[in-house]
């Protein structure tokens, strides 16, 4: 302010001495006189000043009077020594001109009077000590800018105040002027009965009664008693409810971020203890399970069963992958690598093996007892016996009982050839003695596997190199397979089943492109043989009797030329010849000899044909033509007797786009018109309306007729209700502020309900 | 309450077993009237009620109470079987995509809830129409078709063993009959000239006349107060009363007439070949179209979407609508000729027989072939009931059969000998009588579950007054569709017309008889002193179209460059987006 206020003074200052030129002008000889008197003024005295101020005033007098002789000018205005009526700003005595006023002079006094109280001292003091200058205020027209924008911020805010009502208003289904006045037709009970008294005795009585049981007399949603008891919980109830939440959800989080820094943990030797800590106390949790929680642990043994399943299909801890092969390299040279390698090589074999547990044995035993008399042989390879699941590498178990099915089965007893003998023999053998030679058998087998183990792994590899490679190449590995089971296999199947082998194995050869099932034995060969047998027998037939008609009458349509034949054969097909129901035939049916039946059915023939034309001829009639636009004679010779070349002519031939679709291209006995019906148009809506998007969303919006024919009355009511339903003579006035509030309250209401309701 | 597709017909004829109608004195446990879905909905029921008895039980266990102090065993609005709303089913809700303006929501949200409630109270209102066809069973190992009509009528109440009654009429001989829509009126016509209306329920002649000459066809118009007769020369319009009211000399020859009723249309289809559409509300020929088809001795008409089918002599059965020259659907539907079309009421089957002696029934929807008969000696005249029986005549034998399009049949459901070859049928509606004309007379026969036991009174009152009969007519005058209407598919209107400009051009210029968007050709003005010399007059003319060409030229130019410009921005604005600088695009030039 105080820049301000200088700045002004400075321009007081120069208008002052404008305004003394002007005079200067006005009055030439008396412009010594007033500089004269300038100096004087500089010079002048305490005591001169009455003098001094007569002088001054005389001259003024003169002045003026020679102003008024010289020009229209207004009264001058007074001088600020006296009083008068106006005063002029410019005629202040710039005494202390060019000097600063500072805040010091004008509180200068403030330090001597009491009356200032110490607050106010203390802030003016510390004014005195800041020194910044103050920026200049704003121009009229920004200042006047932004009292307009905070105007029209506050109007606006005012006005959207009432964009919800107003869209509600315009949303509405129906609107009712004027507003709020009571719906008309009938009230519910409720409000009815609020304005109403108990006065009758028995009336009273009822009431009493209700009202001590805390019964709803107004609204049969909620009594009383309910309605405290939701008030009473409610606040308690939220509370506890949100302390709970807050609690899990801290706990989430806490357990969240744990394992996010434990996730972090780069250390290999940490999460190996971990993970070993972690396989202990499983594996003890299960030990504890089995005995309290059979099922359970039945359950978890399936996990781990899938586990094991999984490890098996990613190969995940064999010698395949990248580190273990780097470290294979490096195991000639390394104990620690040949050590991991070793380890990982446990895993797997950990990993892979079938876990043996208490369960398990007792089934096993079960079985075992049920096929107590048909123990197979040492000699017979378990893989023979893997029937249930489809690859015998996923059973851990080695040896099996073969199933009650099997022996059924005639094909079986040629695979296990030449162990039946000695099945007979062993069936007096105790139980004692079947289990000893079980695990025996175990053992032995499970050498047999992990020498088998071998190749196996070889061809896996194979074939994950040619995972890529096409669908043959994928038969062709697997065929190599085969051959490999079949040369293990030979020194134990006789002659016979070789031969039968081999045929299968060209059988599976021709079914592996087909088939996704993995043949890995013989028994599974053999089973796949069967299924052929049966499949082609069932599949055999039909391709004789069916698919041949059918295949015909595909390319006839396609030729679309012979359509005759396909018709006819179809109606025959079909035909149901009705029995003659009644002896009363007719006598003038019974004259139709055979040649007027013959007649008969050979009426037909022309008609079909006939027919077929007609609807060729339409089919080409609706074809577009192709446009030759060749002339002859350009770029070669012409005559009568000679023809554009081909070339030309296809150059310039200009074919049409291929008509849509017929929609008799299906039908061959039907011809439809494709003919637009134009008529029909003037009634339809030509464009889609404006808020929809698709003809879909219209075309429903209008699928359902609104007449009094087809709808009840109380929806064509519902369906025919104005837009806007004024009332006779009453005023519609502008809506007041109240309906706003009105809105605020519902709205609220309305969320307590919905509260309500989910309560 | 008009449904909109009376499918249920085909249940019904399903199930074997049919209940007998509910009556209130049977009192109220005897409720299992309504069949499987009854008992479904009943076991609904029961489900919903025990669950809202664990509810309320678990409310009271709170403390809530009601009222009375006992719960409603019923809460809610009373459920509405599925099959019942299924009938009522219009098309299929739209889903509502995802981005919508709140408009477009709300419209759509109203109107599906406005369909949505049409389709529950039609099909609560639906319990209105209690009646329930029965049909004829036989005892074991017995033909119901061995059941003679004396026999029923002895068996049945008095009032419907009257309905049973032959008219010896052997003096004009072989009559057509039709029934007025209501069904309670019969008109006669003999081929030698005999036309006789009677109110066949309490057999009061209402009126007789000869007209002298040969009658092809007779027809009952909109009411029972008209009814047109196919002459031998012209078509004649006469009153109940036997007045005749018009010689419509426009219309000659005519064999066969089809009345639509919601149109106000007489079809008539002539020797000449020619179907023509009299408008008879105002007495206007619609339409004459020339079939080509030859003699037209076999019509009917889809009464579901007023569209006429034509039998014609080359085996073919030929779909028409006034407003095309042309025939809609042309299909080979038997190798003979066709003797007989008839088509179902709701416009889903029709069934055609022919001189090869077969029988066929179609999906007129589809146009295929659903069964193929061989009847022994072929069927000359074909009637479907409202119900959907089947009566086929060949010679003098009128067998009525049931379900011929679900199953496969065997042996008829009714027959009857009647005394000379029959030469007009027609099932009564709403009564199960089937109305038989031939050659000795008329014979109306008892057919068991023929006719639709509820009725529109709206629509078609059996029992209504004069006064309502006026009334109707008026209403239905009101309510007349016009004939640009008709098409194959009746919910074509509520379609957004989806032609193209061109197809909307050149029906314009079609309908103007001249191209509005056509420039005018430029004729030189005639220029005095020798100026309008030939070459003069060609230079002009030249010129003109050089200068009209050149505008092509301009603006063609002017649009290429548009689109090239669009393209290039489009171009920009992709590049702009896939701006992002990949490492490779360094190697780009």
């Amino acid at each position: 302010m105080a820049k301000a206020s200088k700045k002004k003074e400075i321009k007081t200052v120069v208008t002052k001495s404008s305004a003394g030129m002007d005079t200067l002008a006005a009055v030439r000889p008396d412009v010594v006189d007033y500089d004269d008197e300038e100096d004087l003024n500089e010079t002048i005295t305490s005591e001169e000043e009455e003098e001094d101020g007569d002088d001054e005033r005389k001259r003024q007098k003169l002045l003026e009077a020679i102003s008024a002789l010289g020009s229209k000018r207004k009264t001058k205005l007074g001088e600020r020594s006296e009083a008068s009526v106006q005063m002029s700003e410019f005629t202040v005595k710039a005494d202390g001109e060019g000097d600063r006023v500072d805040l010091s002079d004008l509180i200068g006094t403030m330090e001597k009077t009491s009356a200032v109280p110490a607050k106010a001292r203390k802030q003016l003091k510390n004014l005195q000590r800041r020194n910044n200058t103050i920026e200049c205020p704003l121009t009229k027209q920004q200042s006047e800018r932004i009292q307009r924008d905070v105007a029209f911020q506050k109007a606006a805010t005012q006005v959207t105040r009432w964009k919800s009502i107003i869209k509600q208003n315009q949303r509405a289904e129906q609107l009712v002027f004027p507003l709020n006045q009571e719906p008309p037709g009938p009230k519910p009970m409720e409000r009815v009965v609020s304005g109403w008294k108990a006065q009758t005795p028995l009336e009273q009585e009822i009431f009493a009664v209700l009202s001590a049981n805390k019964q709803p007399i107004n609204d049969p949603i909620l009594t009383p008693a309910e309605e405290a008891s939701m008030r009473a919980m409610s606040l308690e109830e939220a509370k506890i409810r949100r302390a709970e939440l807050q609690k899990a959800r801290a706990l989430q989080s806490y357990y969240e971020a744990k394992a996010r820094r434990e996730r972090k943990i780069k250390s290999k030797k940490y999460h190996k203890v971990q993970n070993k800590a972690k396989r202990k106390d499983l594996l003890k949790q299960f030990d504890e399970m089995v005995q309290t929680d059979p099922a359970a642990a039945l359950e978890e043994l399936n996990k781990i069963e899938l586990a094991r399943m999984q490890e098996r299909m990613s190969l995940k801890h064999q010698n395949s992958g990248k580190w273990a092969k780097s470290k294979a390299i490096m195991a000639k040279y390394d104990d620690g690598a040949r050590k991991a390698m070793q380890q990982q090589l446990e895993v797997n074999k950990e990993l892979t093996q079938k876990l043996v547990t208490s369960l398990n044995n007792e089934e096993e035993e079960e079985e075992k007892d049920a096929g107590d008399a048909e123990q197979l042989p040492d000699l017979v390879p378990d893989a023979e016996h893997g029937l249930d699941s489809l690859n015998p590498w996923m059973t851990g178990k080695l040896s099996e009982e073969p199933t009650e099915k099997e022996k059924s089965e005639p094909m079986d007893l040629t695979a296990a050839g030449p162990g039946n003998t000695v099945e007979e023999e062993e069936e007096e053998e105790t139980e004692e003695e079947a289990l000893l030679r079980e695990f025996d058998s175990r053992r032995k087998l499970r050498q047999a596997q992990e020498t088998d183990a071998a190749p196996l792994t070889s061809v896996d590899d194979e074939e994950d190199e040619a995972a890529a490679a096409e669908d043959p190449d994928a038969s062709d590995k697997e065929e190599e397979e085969l051959t490999q089971f079949t040369s293990l296999f030979r020194g134990i199947a006789d002659g016979r089943q070789e031969a039968e082998a081999e045929k299968a194995e060209a059988d599976a050869s021709a079914q592996l492109e087909e088939d996704v099932t993995r043949i890995r034995t013989l028994e599974d060969m053999e089973l796949l043989c069967q299924e052929e047998s049966t499949s082609g027998e069932a599949a055999a037939p039909p391709p004789d009797t069916e698919n041949l008609p059918t295949q015909q009458a595909g390319k006839k349509r396609k030729r679309g030329i012979e359509l005759n034949q396909v018709l006819t054969k179809k109606t025959q097909v079909i035909q149901v010849p009705l029995t003659p129901t009644m002896e009363d035939t007719e006598d003038s049916d019974g004259k139709l000899d055979q040649r007027g039946l013959i007649r008969e059915a050979f009426a037909g023939d022309d008609v079909v044909s006939d027919f077929l034309k007609d609807k060729r001829k339409q089919e080409d009639a609706g074809k577009p033509k192709v446009l030759d636009l060749t002339l002859p004679g350009w770029g070669e010779w012409g005559g009568t007797s000679l023809k554009p070349s081909r070339s030309k002519r296809r150059r310039f031939k200009i074919k049409a786009a291929p008509p849509p679709p017929r929609k008799d291209q299906h039908l061959p006995s039907v011809i439809m018109s494709e003919k637009r019906n134009s008529s029909i148009s003037l009634h339809q809506v030509s464009s889609l309306p404006f808020p929809f998007e698709s003809h879909a969303q219209f075309e429903s919006t209008i699928r359902s007729p609104l007449g009094r024919t087809w709808n009840t009355e109380r929806t064509v009511r519902k369906i025919s209700k104005p837009r806007v339903v004024t009332q006779l003579g009453a005023i519609i006035e502008p809506m007041a502020r109240e309906e706003l509030m009105k809105q605020a309250a519902a709205g609220k209401t309305s969320v307590v309900d919905s509260w309500r309701i989910k309560q | 309450m008009a449904s909109p597709n009376v499918e249920a017909l085909s249940v019904t004829h399903v199930e074997k077993k049919k209940k007998p109608p509910a009556r209130y004195w049977d009192g109220p446990n005897d409720g299992n009237k309504e069949g499987k879905d009854g008992e479904q909905t009943e076991q609904k029921e029961q489900q919903t009620q025990r669950a809202t008895k664990r509810k309320q039980s678990e409310d009271q266990a709170d403390g809530k109470d009601v009222l009375s102090g006992k719960p409603d065993p019923f809460p809610g609005p009373a459920p509405i079987p599925e099959d019942r709303l299924q009938k009522f089913k219009r098309k299929e809700k739209t889903k509502k995509p995802r981005r919508q303006n709140y408009k477009l929501k709300d419209m759509i949200a109203r109107s599906e809830e406005t369909s949505e409630m049409a389709q529950k109270q039609a099909a609560r209102l639906d319990l209105l129409l209690p009646e329930d066809a029965g049909f004829l069973e036989g005892d074991e190992d017995e033909d119901t078709c061995t059941i003679s009509q004396e026999d029923i009528a002895d068996s049945v109440d008095i009032s419907s063993g009257t309905k049973y009654f032959n008219l010896k009429l052997s003096q004009f001989g072989p009559y057509r009959a039709d029934y007025s829509k209501t069904g309670r009126q019969l008109l006669l016509g003999g081929r030698r000239g005999h036309v006789a209306c009677i109110d066949w329920q309490s057999k009061q002649l209402m009126c007789e006349i000869n007209v002298m000459e040969t009658v092809n066809d007779v027809k009952w118009l909109h009411s029972e107060a008209m009814y047109a007769v196919a002459q031998k020369k012209w078509l004649y319009i006469y009153d109940c009363n036997g007045i005749e009211l018009h010689c419509i000399r426009k219309f000659n020859d005519v064999l066969r007439m089809q009345f639509l009723p919601y149109h106000f249309l007489l079809a008539t289809a002539s020797a000449t070949g020619f179907l023509q559409y009299l408008d008879v509300s105002v007495g206007k020929e619609v339409a004459a179209i020339c079939t080509k088809g030859g003699r037209l001795d076999v019509m009917c008409q889809n009464p579901h979407n007023a569209v006429v089918h034509l039998g014609h002599s080359n085996g073919t059965v030929t779909l028409w609508s006034p407003n095309q020259k042309e025939a809609l659907v042309k299909m080979l539907c038997h190798q003979g000729g066709v003797r007989s079309v008839a088509v179902d009421k709701t416009g889903t089957y029709m069934v055609t027989s022919g001189m090869d002696k077969k029988l066929k029934v179609y999906d007129v929807r589809a146009f295929k072939v659903l069964k193929s008969y061989f009847l022994p000696a072929g069927a000359s005249c074909l009637s479907l009931s409202q119900r959907g029986l089947l009566s086929a005549a060949t010679g003098d034998i009128v067998q009525v059969y049931r379900d011929v399009w679900s199953t496969p049949v065997t042996k008829p459901y009714m027959a009857h000998r009647v005394q000379r070859t029959v030469w007009g049928m027609h099932f009564c509606p709403f009564e199960d009588v089937l109305g038989v004309g031939h050659g000795d007379g008329f014979t109306s026969m008892l057919i068991p579950g023929a006719g639709e036991p509820n009725f529109d009174s709206l629509d078609a009152n059996p029992y209504r007054s004069t006064k309502q009969r006026q009334e109707w007519e008026v209403k239905a005058l009101l309510e007349k569709i016009q004939p640009e209407l008709i098409s194959l598919d009746p919910t074509e209107l509520s379609r957004v017309d989806r032609a193209t400009f061109d197809m909307k051009h050149q029906d314009r210029v079609q309908a103007l008889g001249f191209d509005p968007l056509a420039k005018e050709k430029f004729i030189p003005r005639y220029k005095k002193k020798g100026r309008s010399s030939a070459g003069n007059v060609e230079r002009r003319k030249r010129k003109v179209a050089h200068e009209d060409l050149r505008e092509d030229i301009q603006k063609s130019a002017e649009d290429k460059k548009k689109i090239e410009k669009e393209r290039k921005q489009s171009e920009e604005k992709k590049a702009v987006l896939s701006s992002q600088k990949s490492a490779l695009d360094r190697f780009k030039k």
